[in-house]
């Protein structure tokens, strides 16, 4: 991320790049992180609704991925929300670094 | 436009208008509801919002978390703004200067910026007949400058406006009904949603965008920092708020109430209460009385928003 100062900032505090906070990795914010365990997925994809950072990776054909961890804060709704297969959670949330 | 179908699976394929990056906390609400908000249609959309947490963590210096044209100028006046937007969009496309592409218009503001200082701004453009949509998202208190207490923050809330101690035992007073006093100014739409119940509330921006107009709608936005809940607990207690008609969802489209979702079973307001440490002093010994009349205050109101909607047959 290069410095800029006042002067260099666009007048009027405009900002013609939409979606630029994308440069701004919040993931470093994480101390609890969400695993996905494929095989309980359902592929609901409530996660997916739910996410806050929209974090939650979904592909082309609309299936449910990992985790996009340069963004996601590890609040762990994704977790708590996700209905998993038979009563088997398909998120579980571990302690960051471990 | 044909109205676009709400799969989840066809949904995810879709690209998000609100990005990642921004920087509101872990497990915030409000940027739930603004991406349910945004999705639920493909319509272009320009937006205003209000000074507020997610005005100021969504477009940070150079980095903007919104895909769409937003403003923002000040936080009193987000319904101003937009008002003055479509105003101009309106007279370019009639002088010929600008081909009609079917833009829709939103104000987002919180409770602070709408129920108190944006109140004025906010009838005013409703008046004046603009078409536009105000959403207010509603964490029940002016977050990003310290939780203080707003006409949104409800009864026996601890702030640090209205402390919970050996004065006071938090907030002494009801939460003003904005969702009703947005219906009294006669507006075509006026709703009431959650970011829980995503379906119910992405209906109803489908609905609101059809009619031409001022809408109004309240959408219920956890905030795990003034609520001192978990970060994970956003979706569970909007999900609570709906169970114990602490949040009724409902519509009322020219002046016809209707429920648009009832709970199975209506829980007792402490469950909605309990997990929040702003309640927390509400449940020390002694202070019975401060459950009973939050309850009291919850069931009189889903009462009254009952017999409104059987009145019009619309339950
Ligand atoms: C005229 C004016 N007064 C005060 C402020 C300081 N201020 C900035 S954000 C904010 C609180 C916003 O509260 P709310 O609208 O409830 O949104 P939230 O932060 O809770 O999302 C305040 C008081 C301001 N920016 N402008
Ligand atoms: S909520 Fe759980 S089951 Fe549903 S898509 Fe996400 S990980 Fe899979
Ligand atoms: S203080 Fe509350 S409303 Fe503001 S960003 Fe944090 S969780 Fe969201």
């Amino acid at each position: 991320m290069s410095k800029k100062f006042w002067e260099t900032l666009p007048q009027g505090s405009v900002v013609l790049e939409a979606g630029s906070s994308a440069k701004f990795k919040t993931g470093t914010w994480r101390s609890m992180r969400p695993k996905w365990i494929e095989e309980n997925c359902i592929q609901c994809m409530f996660c997916w609704m739910y996410c806050p950072d929209m974090s939650v990776k979904v592909n082309a054909e609309g299936k449910r991925e990992g985790f996009d961890y340069d963004y996601c804060k590890g609040c762990g709704i994704c977790a708590l929300e996700c209905p998993g297969k038979k009563g088997n959670k398909a998120i579980v949330m571990e302690e960051e670094g471990k | 436009m044909t109205t676009k179908a709400l799969k989840l699976k066809e949904l995810a394929k879709g690209e998000d208008r609100f990005a990642h990056g921004h920087r509101m906390c872990a497990g915030c609400g409000a940027p739930i509801v603004v991406k349910q908000v945004l999705m639920a249609t493909d319509y272009p959309i320009i937006a205003a919002n209000a000074t507020g947490c997610l005005e100021v963590s969504s477009c940070i210096q150079q980095f903007t978390a919104w895909k769409i044209p937003w403003m923002h100028s000040a936080f009193e006046n987000a319904a101003a703004t937009i008002s003055g937007i479509e105003a101009m969009y309106r007279s370019l496309v009639k002088q010929g200067k600008l081909e009609d592409k079917n833009v829709k218009f939103i104000a987002f503001g919180g409770d602070g910026g709408t129920y108190d200082i944006g109140f004025q701004a906010l009838s005013g453009a409703m008046e004046r007949g603009h078409d536009m949509m105000y959403i207010c998202y509603d964490n029940g208190a002016y977050m990003n400058t310290g939780i203080q207490r707003s006409s949104a923050t409800p009864f026996g809330a601890d702030t640090t406006t209205c402390p919970a101690g050996d004065v006071i035992p938090g907030k002494l007073q009801n939460r003003k009904d904005l969702t009703r006093i947005m219906a009294a100014h006669g507006i075509p739409y006026v709703a009431q949603a959650s970011p829980a119940n995503w379906m119910d509330l992405m209906k109803k921006v489908q609905k609101a965008f059809e009619i031409k107009g001022p809408k109004f709608m309240n959408v219920i936005a956890p905030c795990n920092r003034g609520w001192r809940s978990r970060t994970d607990d956003a979706i569970a207690l909007a999900k609570l708020a709906f169970e114990t008609c602490y949040w009724p969802l409902y519509e009322i489209e020219n002046g016809i109430t209707k429920i648009t979702a009832k709970p199975k079973e209506k829980k007792p307001l402490v469950d909605f209460l309990k997990p929040q440490g702003r309640f927390k002093h509400m449940f020390a010994p002694g202070n019975e009385y401060l459950l009973e009349q939050a309850q009291a205050y919850v069931d009189a109101q889903w009462e009254r928003l009952q017999k409104e909607a059987a009145f019009w047959g619309e339950e």
